[in-house]
C-alpha cells in the first residue's frame, strides 16, 4: 500500500491504496463519489470520464498512483451547491438521458468539449467528439442536441469545470 | 489485474535499472492499451515502471529537416503540434483519427510503437516516413523497428526515447476505421520523401505492418492515384476475422491508397 494525493472537485485527499487501484476504484471506493460510473471496465464505453488536470480521461484506465499530485473533477464538482451546471441542466431539459448510466461520462465530455472547441458546436463536431461515449438507450439525437444547448449556455457567463480546479 | 509493484522513477537510467533490476518489470506510458491488457490478464507484470514522471520525454521539436517527438508526447499533442500540422499534416490527420478524445489525452507515440499492435496507426506513419526510433542504447530505422505482431527489436531494458521523422516534400494518410474499436480495418500511408515513394499498410497484414514495394517503384516515377491504378495487392498473408476477409483487405488497400495520394499535402 501506498499513499497517493489527490485534490477531487477541489478537496485534497491524501488516501492509502495498493498499486493495482484504478483511479476510478479510488474515486467511487474510497471516496465515495460514485457518480462517476463503470460502464464497460475494457476503455471503451466512456462511463467513467473524469477531468484530470482539466483534461477528460477515462478514469478506469489509469492507476491511482499515477495521478498522484493530480487535480480531479467528477460529476459531483459539477453542479453549484443545488444548481445544476449547464450542461447538467441541457441534459434534463433536452431529455439527454434514459437510464442515466452513461450521464456523468457524456456530461463530463461534453464539458470537455466546449472547453477545446468553445460554446458553438455543429452536430457533426459533437457526434464525433463524443465517439468514446457509448449510450445504449437514447439513441444519441437528444443527446447531441442537449450539448449543443449546453454548450450554448455555458457561453452565457457559467464557469467552466476547469476553473474549479 | 494481478498486484504488482509500482516505481515511478525521474530518469530514463532510473528507469533502465529497475527494468534491468526485476525481470518482469514493465513500463507504463499512458496505459491505454498495457493496462486493458492487464485487466484482461493478457499481461501480468510484477512492477509497473510509470514514465510519467520521466524528465524529456515530452514534446515535439523541429531539428533541421526532421521533426522529433518525444516518447511520451500524448497522441493529442501531436494532433494540435503547430510544427506537425506545418511539416507532416499527414501525421496530424493520423492522430486525429486515432482511437477517441479521451485516448489521446492519455496515449503516446513510445507506447504504441512498442506494442506494435498489427492495427494500430503509428506503425504505419512511422514506416512509411522513413523516421528513426531513438531509444537509450540506439538508433533503429524502421525497417528494422517492426518484427511482426507486437513483435519489435527493442530489448528487455529499452527505452524509446524519442522519433525523429525526415520532413516528407508530400505524405498521406487514410483510414478504413473498425467502427467498434476505432482501430484500422486498413490504413495505408504514402509518403514522397528524398529517398523515393514509401507506402506502409497497417491493419491488414498477419505479421503487423508492411510496405507495397510494387507501388512505391511506381510512385517513384509518378507521385499520384493514377499511377498505381493497375496494382493489385494479394490476398495471400492477410488478417481474416470477423471484420473483413483477406480478400477484402487487399481490396481496401489499394481504394485506400489511392485516397491517400489523393489527399496527400
Ligand atoms: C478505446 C481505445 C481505442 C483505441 N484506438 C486506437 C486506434 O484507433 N489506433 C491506434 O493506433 N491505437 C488505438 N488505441 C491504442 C492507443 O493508441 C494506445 O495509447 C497505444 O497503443 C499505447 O500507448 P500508451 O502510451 O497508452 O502505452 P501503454 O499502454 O502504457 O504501453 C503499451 C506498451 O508499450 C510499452 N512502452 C510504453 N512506452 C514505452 C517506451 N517509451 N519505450 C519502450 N516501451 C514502452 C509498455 O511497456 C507496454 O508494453 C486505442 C486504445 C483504446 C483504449
Ligand atoms: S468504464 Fe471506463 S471506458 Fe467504460
Ligand atoms: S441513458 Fe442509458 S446508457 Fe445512456
Amino acid at each position: 500500500m501506498s499513499n497517493v494525493t489527490v485534490t477531487v472537485n477541489g478537496k485534497s485527499h491524501t488516501v492509502d491504496v495498493a498499486p493495482e487501484t484504478l483511479l476510478v476504484e479510488l474515486i467511487r471506493e474510497k471516496l465515495r463519489l460514485t457518480g462517476t460510473h463503470v460502464g464497460c471496465d475494457t476503455s471503451q464505453c466512456g462511463a467513467c470520464v473524469v477531468h484530470v488536470d482539466g483534461v477528460a480521461v477515462k478514469s478506469c484506465t489509469m492507476l491511482a498512483m499515477t495521478a498522484d499530485g493530480a487535480s480531479v473533477t467528477t460529476i459531483e464538482g459539477l453542479a453549484n451547491g443545488s444548481a445544476l451546471h449547464p450542461m447538467q441542466e441541457a441534459f434534463r431539459e433536452h431529455h439527454g438521458l434514459q437510464c442515466g448510466f452513461c450521464t456523468p461520462g457524456m456530461i463530463m465530455s461534453a464539458v470537455d468539449i466546449v472547453n477545446r472547441k468553445g460554446s458553438d458546436l455543429d452536430e457533426h463536431t459533437i457526434r464525433d467528439e463524443l465517439e468514446g461515449n457509448i449510450c445504449r438507450c437514447t439513441g444519441y439525437h437528444n443527446i447531441v442536441k442537449a450539448v449543443a444547448a449546453g454548450a450554448k449556455a455555458m457561453k452565457g457567463g457559467a464557469k467552466p469545470a476547469r476553473a474549479a480546479e | 489485474m494481478y498486484a504488482f509493484t509500482y516505481e515511478r522513477p525521474k530518469s530514463v537510467e532510473e528507469a533502465v535499472n529497475l527494468l534491468k533490476k526485476s525481470g518482469e518489470a514493465k513500463l507504463l506510458a499512458g496505459g491505454q492499451t498495457l493496462l486493458p491488457a492487464m485487466k484482461l490478464r493478457l499481461a501480468s507484470p510484477g512492477t509497473i515502471v510509470d514514465l510519467s514522471k520521466v524528465a524529456g520525454l515530452s514534446g515535439v521539436k523541429r531539428d533541421g529537416n526532421d521533426i522529433v517527438i518525444g516518447a511520451m508526447t500524448k497522441h493529442v499533442d501531436v494532433m494540435n503540434s503547430a510544427e506537425v500540422q506545418k511539416s507532416i499534416p499527414a501525421l496530424a490527420h493520423l492522430v486525429s483519427v486515432l482511437g477517441d478524445p479521451a485516448v489521446r489525452n492519455r496515449g503516446t507515440i513510445g507506447g504504441s510503437l512498442a506494442n506494435n499492435d498489427p492495427s494500430a496507426d503509428y506503425p504505419a506513419a512511422v514506416l512509411a516516413l522513413n523516421a528513426t526510433v531513438q531509444t537509450n542504447k540506439r538508433k533503429i530505422a524502421a525497417d528494422d523497428f517492426f518484427k511482426g505482431l507486437f513483435e519489435t527489436a527493442l530489448a528487455g531494458d529499452e527505452i524509446i526515447e524519442a522519433v525523429r521523422f525526415p520532413v516528407p516534400e508530400k505524405a498521406g494518410y487514410e483510414k478504413f476505421r473498425n467502427p467498434a474499436s476505432r482501430f484500422a480495418l486498413v490504413g495505408v500511408f504514402v509518403a514522397k520523401g528524398k529517398d523515393g515513394a514509401r507506402v506502409a499498410v497497417t491493419g491488414a497484414g498477419e505479421s503487423g505492418v508492411f510496405r507495397v514495394k510494387e507501388m512505391e517503384a511506381a510512385l517513384g516515377k509518378d507521385f499520384s492515384a493514377k499511377a498505381i491504378e493497375g496494382i493489385k495487392v494479394p490476398a495471400k498473408g492477410m488478417i481474416a476475422d470477423l471484420h473483413g476477409t483477406a480478400e477484402y483487405r487487399a481490396h481496401l488497400i489499394g481504394v485506400l491508397a489511392r485516397r491517400a495520394l489523393a489527399a496527400a499535402k
